[in-house]
């Protein structure tokens, strides 16, 4: 049977299950989601109001064997970044959707009651929406502990806690992975969207789903070996990433000078040691806890973590570099385990770890609370927020907004999202991709940090400027096209530098549906999807204006390397000449 | 001769140390650094060779003060 679109009125509370149309059957993740949020979406609609919609897609190679195909986009136009926003994530919520025969769900309207929070269903052959006030004010491990005491424990979950309630511009939707625990649906205030919508939880049923159907089963297997066999070759996916997981990045990016330090003051950080990915991997050794955890079935990469305290009690999992980054360096804890508490209790209320951070970090700046008072941070985050108190309300609307309310010039955004865990200044190409993708400053768009700093697709000088638009411009197209296919991002570094990766990947795609893509038609759709997103935005009324780095990085010197953000008005807009 | 520091990075520390000031002789190659510090990079290759923080090939000749950062191919996001 072939799959359908499912398709949810929050307002009429009904919902009906649609043929696909025939012009989005060859897409799938951001491709599709993307393309839905497009054609559907008024880009001048209130991202909060009753016109936004949310596009769930799997990617087209997720629930097939295929290592790594588990990755699950969302289509949303963003209240945080007033853009499209596509946001992926791990978890099992791919897997099940796409064996259920789900190519997409889409939820449109809001409810005209909004006395109360709705737990959404999904079956194969049924949607139910229903009331659940038991739930409201609730955060995520415990309507995961509601939901998995109702159904089978494989079932999909998607959740928000009590800053999405609240439609908080640092808010996450959070998803059930395979051990039980939480990823996020991140970036963009997703969380917002859903509670505007009334949603608390979404379900999908994993008792009755289906195998993926395979064109051909034979070429798919052996394009799988090969695709596989290069993963677990390339030194990074099949090492370092296993080994130190993400955060094996602090290091080499500090010593590049390029690991935004005291909100954005230094690009090295006196704290990188305590940190570090060595020092995570030592903790783990010596207090039990696990170096490998894959975030999604038939990941072969495995590199999530199961992290304890000094005792061996569990403190966090799916504890990654960007998080340690933004509590550790650009805020300043020095104490990795108060992290890893800050970790576990952003993934029960469901916050950003990027946005929440660097939220925290402007605020220090602000004077609202002291750089490296974690204790404080942990506080607001328990109590305010849940809360919401007036400080949990300020915290929780982003970096942007607390900087304007705080009068912070130091107030590192692009289109309103926070800047994650590389220098724009000291890492130029990456600051090219922060600028340009309509997403807002995301390092996942195209991580040129792979070929500034990590020698991954060749060397290009992180502090010039030579080469970096046409780098991230190739990487972006890339990796808009990765983000279509459900394959995790990190499939990238084999895929730079061993030439047996892509092709097998295409041959997947191939042998999944019975056609015959080339490498080009998956650079063609790459690049058709960045142009469709980009011109969501400028009918948003986003212009090149909003292409723009944060004035203070452009006559601020960034220590150690003493750069600043040099690139022209029309250097940059050169990005969209393709 | 000439005094630097060298730092090593992920499976390079295993067995071997995480920064240390150490003395070569003039002229010295990162190469030469390389081996005589003796980590494992036939069974972990060199990734990223770093001297004060700019990336740098192993034919770099050290000067005094340099420091020398060496890191097996790494990666993450």
């Amino acid at each position: 049977m072939s799959d359908k679109i499912y398709r949810v009125n929050m307002k009429e509370l009904n919902y009906r299950i649609e043929d696909v149309p025939e012009e989005w059957m060859g897409l799938g993740g951001r491709g599709l989601t993307s393309t839905v949020i497009a054609a559907e979406v008024d880009p001048e609609c209130h991202p909060l109001g009753p016109n936004n919609k949310m596009v769930f897609a799997p990617g087209l190679l997720s629930g097939t064997i295929a290592a790594n195909s588990g990755r699950n986009s969302l289509g949303i136009k963003s209240p945080l970044t007033g853009g499209i926003k596509e946001s992926n994530v791990g978890g099992t919520i791919a897997g099940i959707m796409a064996k259920l025969g789900v190519k997409a769900l889409i939820i449109e309207d809001i409810p005209e009651d909004d006395s109360t929070f709705y737990h959404i269903h999904v079956t194969k052959e049924h949607v139910t929406i229903e009331p659940c006030p038991e739930l409201v004010g609730k955060e995520n491990f415990e309507v995961l502990d509601a939901m998995l005491e109702r159904y089978d424990k494989k079932v999909a979950v998607m959740t928000i806690g009590t800053p999405g309630e609240q439609r908080m511009m640092i808010s996450n939707i959070s998803v059930k992975d395979p051990k039980g625990k939480l990823r996020s649906h991140g970036r963009g205030a997703t969380g917002a969207v859903m509670g505007s919508k009334k949603i608390k939880v979404i379900t999908v049923d994993a008792e009755k789903y289906k195998e993926t159907h395979l064109a051909d089963p034979e070429k798919f297997k052996a394009a799988n070996k090969v695709f596989t066999k290069a993963l677990q070759e390339n030194p990074i996916s099949g090492e370092g990433l296993p080994a130190f997981g993400t955060n094996v990045l602090v290091n080499i990016i500090n010593e590049a000078g390029g690991l935004p330090a005291r909100n954005f003051r230094y690009g090295n950080s006196e704290n990188a040691e305590a940190i570090c990915g060595e020092t995570m991997a030592d903790n783990i050794k010596a207090r039990g806890g696990s170096t490998t955890h894959g975030c999604h079935a038939g990941c072969v990469i495995q590199c999530s973590q199961t992290y304890n305290d000094e005792e061996g009690n569990y403190l966090a999992s799916g504890f990654e570099y960007e998080m340690i980054w933004a509590f550790g360096a650009n805020f300043g804890i020095s104490d990795l385990d108060l992290i890893a508490k800050i970790d576990n209790l952003m993934d029960n209320i469901g916050v950003d770890a990027i946005e929440t951070g660097v939220t925290f970090g402007v605020a220090a700046e602000g004077g609202l609370l002291e750089f490296e008072d974690g204790e404080t941070v942990y506080k607001i985050l328990s109590e305010d927020i849940p809360q919401g108190t007036p400080l949990g309300k300020i915290i929780g609307s982003g970096a942007g907004n607390v900087g304007k309310i705080l009068g912070v010039v130091r107030v590192p955004v692009v289109k309103n999202q926070s800047i994650p865990a590389y220098e724009p200044r000291a890492i130029k190409g990456q600051g090219i991709t922060y600028v340009t993708t309509p997403m807002g400053a995301d390092h996942t768009a195209g991580y040129a940090v792979a070929t500034n700093i990590l020698n991954s697709g060749g060397y290009i000088d992180p502090l010039k400027k030579e080469g970096q638009v046409e780098l991230s411009r190739n990487l972006q197209i890339a990796s808009a096209a990765i983000d279509s296919t459900g394959m995790c991002i990190f499939v990238a570094f084999p895929a730079l530098d061993d030439p047996a990766c892509l092709p097998a990947l295409i041959d997947m795609i191939n042998a999944r549906f019975g056609i015959n893509l080339t490498g080009e038609d998956v650079t063609s759709l790459g690049a058709r999807i960045l142009k469709t997103e980009h011109a969501f935005n400028l009918k948003a009324g986003l212009t090149a204006a909003d292409d723009r780095i944060p004035e203070f990085m452009k006559y601020e010197p960034l220590p150690p390397h003493n750069v600043v953000w040099d690139f022209t008005n029309e250097e940059i807009d050169s990005f969209w000449d393709f | 001769m000439v005094e630097v520091t060298v730092k090593l990075f992920a499976q390079y520390r295993e067995g071997h140390f995480k920064a240390e000031p150490r003395v070569y002789p003039k002229g010295t190659t990162v190469e030469g650094v390389i081996i005589e510090t003796g980590i494992p990079v036939e069974q972990f290759p060199i990734g990223v060779i770093m001297i004060n923080g700019r990336h740098m090939d192993e034919s770099y000749v050290i000067e005094h003060g340099d420091t020398v950062s060496l890191f097996p191919k790494v990666g993450g996001g």
